[in-house]
């Protein structure tokens, strides 16, 4: 245990969700690893898969979203409604979708990173904001997704969809970028201390802005992916699913801390496994689904009440304490502002206590 | 020498109330009742009968609940956490109280200090996970929202049912009939202006204290012998039973209905967080928190009297919140420059008195 660090926990998570899933399925006489199961997890992972690899980048450099969902409604409306069941138009309707998305992103990362505005705040106005055109624009689902279109969500190769092969090529760019562009190392180091940061000679507001462009983006692919599902695009499709909370649950189930700095992109996608195959297992065995959510409410927090001890247990410290610490460094001398760096000196209500 | 010891005060504290009253203004905790003040002019000058006594208290009844809850997440976020389970919990209560206690009157009593022990209880747990299992706040009560939200709808097939009986319902749609110059006195007014007194005695009292010194500094508050783990539980405790009040009155206002309590977390931490409460912990006073939820029911008010559509009124409040927490961040900050390079002025009574010539102060 000492020596595991939190992906690989995730990963026997999941694994253990597998065994359990086999077991508990198996006594509903249905077969787990049929390729028609393997392939509706595997479509449940998408979606959130999505959403969750932006969250990642955004929780990183100690920021959240949650104007996600609203995002993901209005890039579903807007590709939609631009397609028109023109397969002309597909692709001016991504790329008008994607664009209006990627700037709600950057008007969250300006105010986040330019007004010091926390990023809970900040989201929580713009998915308000966005929310409230969408409610006063649209009645009810709108557009219309031409089959090519929608074909993107319906076949697969294999057992595995085309949505959730994008889904990984997404995540492997963004891997990529995190693990060797000057950029992705940025965004570690704004999100363990951004004033640490800021006087080794980063500049910090452009990894928090990056994040969250990238992150709307992801969320306008997943609104996209959800037009294509369904054919149309609805102004409701994303609060419905609860995309922002989830999505935050998954990135730190797959060890992230919330606090920024820590984390992996492989861990986040080992959390959305294990959401997929808990509600994979839960409606073959046809729970209710109000006790679904029961379920997936108790699960976040066990499995990350595991992580949280285990760091509190087994990890030494270095230097003196842990590196999520910014605010309880030595008092600053006077004249100074405690609130160094931009929304990270006052962390979020999850602060340093993981790490302490 | 013995006075200035006593009490070291700082030399802004030494200014006359007007002045001081001033300079609270301009911190954004203070800075929100001019903007409760600009709002009501607002809507009275849209609308002069909102200005008569009895529509105004109405208001305030009706802005009760929101305000207690914003009361109650003041605490928690005080402390350098969240409660996003406020809302289940007011679903969980309003639905327990519409289950329990039915069309019988002798149960509102039993059924009530149920609603109390639960409340506390859902806090006891939020609290306890959060600090015991560190495990972030953030991920507790989400995970408690959702638990409790699947178990009541579970309980209920999902279905509005049950209807408490009216002696209960009174208690939100109610008042002290017969009062001069209000016609009625509704009793959300008077458990708000209750909830609002206690809070404020508990945040003079050593607990107060306590608990923003926990929020502003976990390991110095810990270092000068506070227990913070039991400061925070506290805190959570509070919040949910400040949610089932609000849960209580609006029984009376709204009925039982699953979707009561919907999205009453984040109208709640958006009201502290227009009340200047800085998210993080240790800023912000109980009393603004109350106020944030009063502009925004009065700017939403507005709203609804200039004829805009109540689908942009989403928009409206996200745009308002960002900007306020913008300019209030800003404040602190220069606040915080200011205030300590005030601190250190000359005239303050230091408690090291000046060692009179002659006396050997290096004690050889």
């Amino acid at each position: 245990m000492n020596r595991l660090s939190s992906t690989h926990i995730v990963y026997l998570v999941a694994l253990a969700t597998i065994i359990a899933g086999t077991v508990l399925v198996g006594s509903a006489g249905r077969n787990f690893f049929s390729p028609g199961n393997v392939s509706d997890i595997l479509t449940g992972t998408s979606i959130l898969g999505f959403i969750a690899i932006g969250q990642t980048l955004v929780i990183l450099v100690g920021s959240l979203d949650l104007s996600v969902p609203y995002v993901i409604s209005l890039s579903s409306l807007i590709g939609a409604g631009i397609m028109a069941n023109q397969p002309g138009n597909i692709l001016p309707a991504v790329l008008a979708a994607l664009l209006v998305s990627a700037l709600i992103g950057l008007a969250n990362g300006a105010v986040v990173a330019g007004l010091q505005v926390h990023g809970f705040i900040a989201t929580l106005g713009m998915g308000l904001i966005v929310s409230g055109y969408l409610g006063s624009n649209y009645q009810g689902s709108a557009g219309q997704a031409p089959l090519a279109f929608r074909l993107i969500g319906a076949t697969g190769i294999g057992p595995v969809p085309v949505s959730t092969l994008i889904m990984l090529a997404c995540a492997a760019v963004v891997l990529l970028m995190l693990n060797t562009t000057r950029l992705g190392h940025a965004m570690y180091a704004v999100g363990g201390d951004a004033s640490v940061a800021r006087m080794s000679g980063v500049r910090t507001r452009t990894p928090v802005i990056a994040a969250h462009v990238i992150c709307s983006t992801m969320a306008g692919l997943a609104g996209l992916l959800l037009a294509a599902r369904l054919g149309v695009g609805s102004p409701t499709i994303g609060s419905q699913g609860g995309y922002d909370l989830l999505s935050i649950a998954a990135v730190v189930l797959g060890g992230t801390l919330l606090a920024g700095g820590k984390g992996s992109l492989i861990g986040t996608l080992g959390g959305v496994l294990i959401f997929a195959m808990l509600d994979n297992i839960m409606s073959v065995l046809q729970v209710n689904p109000f006790l679904k959510d029961v379920v997936r409410g108790i699960v976040i927090v066990v499995a990350v009440a595991v992580y949280a001890r285990r760091k509190v247990v087994h990890r030494p410290a270095r230097f003196g304490r842990g590196p999520a610490h910014d605010d309880d460094a030595p008092p600053p001398g006077p004249g100074t502002s405690r609130q160094g760096g931009p929304s990270r000196g006052d962390g979020t209500g999850a602060r340093d206590e993981v790490s302490a | 020498m013995s006075v200035a010891t006593d009490r070291a005060v700082l030399q802004q504290n030494r200014s006359p109330r007007g002045e001081r009253v001033l300079r609270a203004l301009r911190t954004p905790s203070g800075a929100i009742f001019v903007l409760v003040a600009l709002l009501f002019l607002a809507v009275l000058a849209a609308n002069p009968s909102f200005g008569e006594p009895g529509s105004l208290i109405r208001f305030i009844g009706r802005t009760a609940p929101i305000a207690i809850a914003a009361i109650g997440q003041y605490f928690v976020i005080v402390s350098g956490e969240f409660d996003l389970s406020m809302g289940s919990v007011v679903t969980a209560q309003v639905i327990i109280a519409g289950n329990l206690i039915g069309q019988d009157e002798s149960r509102t009593i039993p059924v009530l200090a149920l609603m109390i022990v639960f409340g506390a209880f859902v806090g006891l747990v939020n609290g306890l996970v959060t600090t015991l299992l560190k495990v972030p706040s953030f991920i507790v009560t989400l995970g408690t929202m959702l638990a409790l939200l699947g178990l009541v709808l579970f309980w209920t097939g999902g279905a509005a049912t049950g209807n408490p009986a009216d002696s209960f319902r009174q208690i939100g749609r109610g008042g002290i009939q017969d009062v001069p110059v209000l016609e009625v006195l509704p009793y959300p007014v008077l458990i708000l202006v209750a909830t609002a007194a206690a809070a404020f005695w508990l945040m003079r009292r050593p607990y107060g204290r306590t608990l923003v010194a926990v929020g502003d500094n976990s390991r110095a508050a810990a270092l000068t012998g506070a227990s913070v783990w039991w400061v925070r539980t506290r805190a959570f405790m509070l919040s949910s039973l400040a949610a089932t009040a609000a849960g209580v009155i609006l029984v009376g206002y709204a009925g039982v209905h699953p979707s009561v309590g919907q999205g009453y977390e984040f109208t709640a931490i958006t009201a502290v967080v227009l009340g200047g409460v800085v998210i993080g912990g240790g800023r912000g006073w109980v009393l603004s928190a109350a106020a944030g939820a009063f502009a925004l029911e009065l700017l939403f008010t507005l709203l609804n009297f200039l004829g805009v559509e109540s689908t942009w009124r989403d928009s409206v409040q996200g745009a308002i919140i960002i900007v306020a927490v913008a300019a209030a961040s800003r404040n602190w900050q220069r606040k915080r420059r200011g205030a300590s390079s005030r601190a250190h002025d000359e005239h303050r009574p230091i408690a090291a008195p000046t060692p009179a010539p002659g006396t050997n102060e290096g004690g050889t």
